[in-house]
C-alpha cells in the first residue's frame, strides 16, 4: 500500500492538471502509510520520554520513605549508615570522587579524542584512515569489566611511577597531596575511564569533521592557509557543537561506568580524613550501589542507595541540559 | 587423521555416555541398599528434580563442590546455587523464591528494620525454620611481606593493625611476638571488603571479642576499622598480593590460591597455625545456640584451647523444617544428606574449606533425617 502512495506521488508531480506538485499538506492527508509512519515515529518518541519520566518516578518514589528518615544531611554529609532505627547517609563524597574522576576523563579523553579525529579525517592518507577509525571503533566494543581487570592487573603498575613522581614534585598542591591510598585513585580511574569513553569522542568528532564542507576547506586553502591554519579557521568551528555532544555523552558514559570503576577502586574506611588530593579513593555513585547490591535486605537501605542513584540520574540531567544549551548557542557560528 | 581423532573422540563421548546412564540407573533403583557405581560418595540416597538455593558466597565453592559430586551420582537431580550474598539470599528464601539458603550468619532473632528474621521465616514456612551449619569457613590473616614466612600475631596485634595504630611492620608490638623474624620497617597497608560481607562481620567479631580493648567499634557486616578497601575476596586478596606490605582478611581458600603468607594467631594458648585440623577444634569448641534441631552455634573467638584456630565463620543451610513444597522434601533431604556426609566434607579441605568436626556432623545428619 505504501509503496503504492510513493508511486502515485512521483507520477502525480509531472501531472499538468492545475494542482501542484507535491504539495505541503497533500504529504499527511490521511494516507494510511504517512499515518502509519507518524504514528510509529510519534510513539517511538513518547516511548523514550515515558520511560525516563518513569525510571525517575521509580527512583523517587523508592527513595522518599528512606530519604525521610535520613538524619544527616543528604547533601552534605560524608556519613554511609543506611541499615538501622537511626540512617545517616549523605553524598557528597561519592559525588566528589565521581566528578573528578569523570573531569580527568574528560580532560584526557577529549583533547586526544579530537585529535584522533582529526587525524584520520585531515591528515592520515586514505589506506590508513579506514582501519585506524575501526581500531578505535573497537576500543567501544572492549567489555567495560575487561577495563577492570587490565587497569588492576597490568595498567596499575605503569600509573603508579606518574603518581609518585606528581606526589613527590606537586605534593604541597592539595589536589596532589599524598595518601595512603596505593591501589585505585581517583587519578588512576579518571585515566581508564579516559580511555573507556576515548572511542566516543573519537567517533562522532570524527563524523562531524568529515562533513565539513569542502568549499570552507577550499576558500581557507585557497586564501594561504596552512593545513594547521584551515583546520583551525574551517574544521573545527564547523565541529565544535559535535565536539561538544561528544563530550557530553561520553562525559554521560563516565559518569555511570559502574563495573570497571568498582573493580579499580579503593574505598576510604569509615571516618577518614577528607582530603581533596586526586590520589585518594573513594567510591563513585554507581561503584558503591553495585558494590553493596548483594546486600539490599530491607526496603530502607535500598532506597538510601537508590536515593543516591536519583543524584547520579540528576547529575547526568544537568550535565547534558548544559551541553544542549551550549550547543544551541554555538550553533549560529558554525555555518 | 583429523577423522580419526575425531572418531576416537565421539567414540569416548559414548562410551562416557553410557556409563554415565548406567551410573545414573544403578543409583536410582529404590531400595537397592548402597548402589556400588563407582563415584565418588559411595552412600548417596537419590532423588529427581531441580533444587534452586541462594545466598552466601562464603561457601560459593564448597557447595559447587558438593553439588557437582551430588550431580555426577544422581541422575535426574539439579541443585543450582546462586551465590548473591546471605542477605539477599534469607531475602528470597522469606519470599518463597528459593528451597533453601545459604547464610554465614543464622537467621537473626532480633528485630532489625523493624523485621525479625526468624519470624518472617516461620511464617513463609508455616513450621519453624532450621539453621543447619554446614561448611566451616577459616578466616585467614593474610599478608604479603617479602622475607617473612612466619608470622604470629595476638588478637590484640591484629585490632591494633587493622585500626591503623599499629603502621610499620617492625613496630615493637610485632617484633615481640616474633622473636628471631626480621621485619622490614615499611608500612603497613591495610585492605578491607569495601562491600559488606560476613567475612568482613566475622572477623570484626572475633576483634571484638578476643581483643575488647583494642577494638572499640561494633562488628557488623561494614567495614568500621581503617585501610583502603576493595571490592570481594578477591579483590582484597589480589591487592596484597600485588602491595607489599600489605595485609588483609579473606577466606583461607583465597590467601591459598593468591600465595599470600597466613599468620599464626595466638589467642592465648600458644600459636595456632591454620589448618583444618585447628579449625575443626574450634568448631567442636562451639556452643549449640538453638534449640532442638535448630543447631545455630555460639563460637567461642576467645577459645585458649591449644591448636584451635578461633577465626572462622560458619556458613548454614537454612531450611524450612517442615517443607512448603512436599514433592521437594527427599531431594532436599538427599542433597544435604549428601553434603553433610564425610567424603564430602573431606573433599572441601582442598579448596580452602575446613571439614565439620564428626561431633557437629552426626548432630547436622539427625537434624536432616528430621526433616519433613
Amino acid at each position: 500500500m505504501s509503496s503504492v502512495t510513493g508511486v502515485s506521488a512521483v507520477d502525480e508531480s509531472p501531472s499538468p492538471g492545475g494542482r501542484v506538485p507535491l504539495a505541503g499538506d497533500a504529504a499527511g492527508t490521511g494516507r494510511v502509510g504517512d499515518r502509519l509512519f507518524s504514528g510509529l515515529a510519534t510513539s517511538a518518541g513518547l516511548l523514550v520520554i515515558a520511560l525516563v519520566t518513569l525510571i525517575g518516578v521509580f527512583l523517587l518514589w523508592q527513595a522518599i520513605p528512606s530519604l525521610a528518615r535520613n538524619e544527616a544531611s543528604f547533601l552534605t554529609s560524608r556519613e554511609w549508615t543506611v541499615a538501622g532505627e537511626h540512617p545517616r547517609f549523605g553524598i557528597v563524597e561519592m559525588l566528589w570522587t565521581t566528578v573528578a574522576c569523570s573531569l580527568i576523563a574528560m580532560a584526557i579523553a577529549v583533547p586526544v579524542g579530537v585529535g584522533v579525529a582529526l587525524f584520520i579525517t585531515q591528515y592520515a592518507p586514505r589506506w590508513l584512515s579506514r582501519p585506524a577509525a575501526s581500531l578505535v571503533d573497537l576500543l567501544a566494543a572492549v567489555p567495560s569489566i575487561v577495563y577492570g581487570l587490565w587497569g588492576v592487573l597490568t595498567f596499575r603498575d605503569a600509573v603508579r611511577p606518574v603518581e609518585e613522581l606528581l606526589q613527590d614534585k606537586l605534593g604541597w598542591f592539595p589536589l596532589f597531596a599524598t595518601t595512603g591510598i596505593s591501589g585505585g585513585t581517583i587519578f588512576f580511574i579518571g585515566i581508564v575511564l579516559a580511555i573507556m569513553v576515548l572511542p566516543i569522542v573519537t567517533a562522532l568528532s570524527r563524523e562531524v569533521f568529515a562533513q565539513t564542507p569542502v568549499a570552507h576547506k577550499e576558500g581557507a586553502l585557497a586564501l594561504g592557509a596552512t593545513r594547521w591554519e584551515m583546520i583551525r579557521t574551517a574544521v573545527l568551528p564547523f565541529g565544535r557543537p559535535g565536539v561538544i555532544s561528544a563530550a557530553m555523552l561520553a562525559l554521560g558514559r563516565a559518569l555511570g561506568e559502574t563495573i570497571a570503576v568498582t573493580f579499580i577502586v579503593s574505598t576510604l574506611a569509615r571516618g577518614s580524613d577528607w582530603s581533596w588530593s586526586l590520589f585518594n579513593g573513594g567510591e563513585t555513585f554507581a561503584s558503591r550501589i553495585a558494590n553493596n547490591a548483594a546486600e539490599f535486605d530491607s526496603p530502607q537501605k535500598t532506597g538510601a542507595f537508590i536515593a543516591a542513584g536519583l543524584v547520579l540520574f540528576v547529575l547526568t540531567f544537568i550535565v547534558n541540559a548544559i551541553a544542549r544549551v551550549v550547543i544551541e548557542r554555538r550553533k549560529a557560528f558554525s555555518e | 587423521m583429523k577423522i580419526q581423532r575425531f572418531g576416537q573422540l565421539a567414540g569416548m563421548a559414548v562410551v562416557g555416555a553410557l556409563a554415565l546412564s548406567a551410573c545414573g540407573s544403578d543409583t536410582n533403583s529404590p531400595g537397592a541398599g548402597g548402589s556400588a557405581s563407582g563415584g565418588s560418595s559411595a552412600s548417596t540416597d537419590c532423588a529427581k528434580g531441580t533444587l534452586n538455593a541462594e545466598g552466601s558466597s562464603a561457601q560459593k565453592n564448597a557447595i559447587e563442590e558438593a553439588i557437582t559430586t551430588f550431580q555426577d551420582s544422581c541422575e535426574g537431580a539439579t541443585v543450582n546455587y546462586n551465590p548473591t550474598g546471605s542477605g539477599a539470599g534469607i531475602k528470597q528464601f522469606i519470599a518463597g523464591q528459593v528451597d533453601f539458603a545459604g547464610s554465614d550468619s543464622a537467621l537473626k532473632k532480633t528485630e532489625k528494620d523493624g523485621k525479625i528474621e526468624t519470624a518472617e521465616a516461620e511464617k513463609f514456612c508455616g513450621s519453624p525454620a532450621w539453621n543447619l551449619p554446614m561448611v566451616t569457613g577459616p578466616i585467614a590473616v593474610a599478608y604479603n611481606v617479602k622475607g617473612v614466612d612466619k608470622l604470629v600475631l595476638t588478637p590484640e596485634v591484629i585490632a591494633n593493625i587493622f585500626s591503623g595504630k599499629i603502621t610499620t611492620w617492625n613496630d615493637a608490638a610485632i617484633a615481640k611476638i616474633n622473636s628471631g623474624v626480621s621485619l622490614p620497617s615499611e608500612p603497613i597497608k591495610v585492605f578491607f571488603r569495601s562491600d559488606e560481607s560476613g567475612t568482613t562481620e566475622n572477623f570484626t567479631k572475633y576483634l571484638k571479642a578476643a581483643a575488647p580493648n583494642a577494638w572499640a567499634a561494633e562488628p557488623g557486616k561494614s567495614w568500621t576499622g581503617k585501610g583502603e578497601g576493595k571490592e570481594k575476596s578477591a579483590g582484597v586478596a589480589s591487592a596484597v598480593q600485588s602491595t607489599e606490605g600489605g595485609i588483609t582478611y579473606a577466606e583461607w581458600s583465597y590467601a591459598k590460591d593468591n600465595k599470600l603468607g597466613i599468620a599464626q594467631v595466638d589467642n592465648g594458648g600458644g600459636a595456632v597455625e591454620l589448618s583444618g585440623e585447628s579449625v575443626g577444634k574450634a568448631v567442636a569448641a562451639a556452643k549449640p545456640d538453638g534449640e532442638g534441631n535448630d543447631l545455630r552455634l555460639k563460637l567461642d573467638y576467645t577459645t585458649k584451647e591449644a591448636g584451635a584456630y578461633p577465626i572462622l565463620l560458619v556458613t548454614y543451610e537454612i531450611v524450612c523444617s517442615k517443607a512448603k513444597d512436599p514433592a521437594k522434601v527427599d531431594l532436599v533431604k538427599a542433597f544435604l544428606k549428601h553434603f553433610s556426609s564425610k567424603e564430602t566434607q573431606a573433599s572441601l579441605e582442598d579448596i580452602g574449606y575446613a571439614p565439620l568436626p564428626d561431633e557437629v556432623r552426626t548432630k547436622v545428619d539427625a537434624a536432616i533425617a528430621a526433616l519433613s
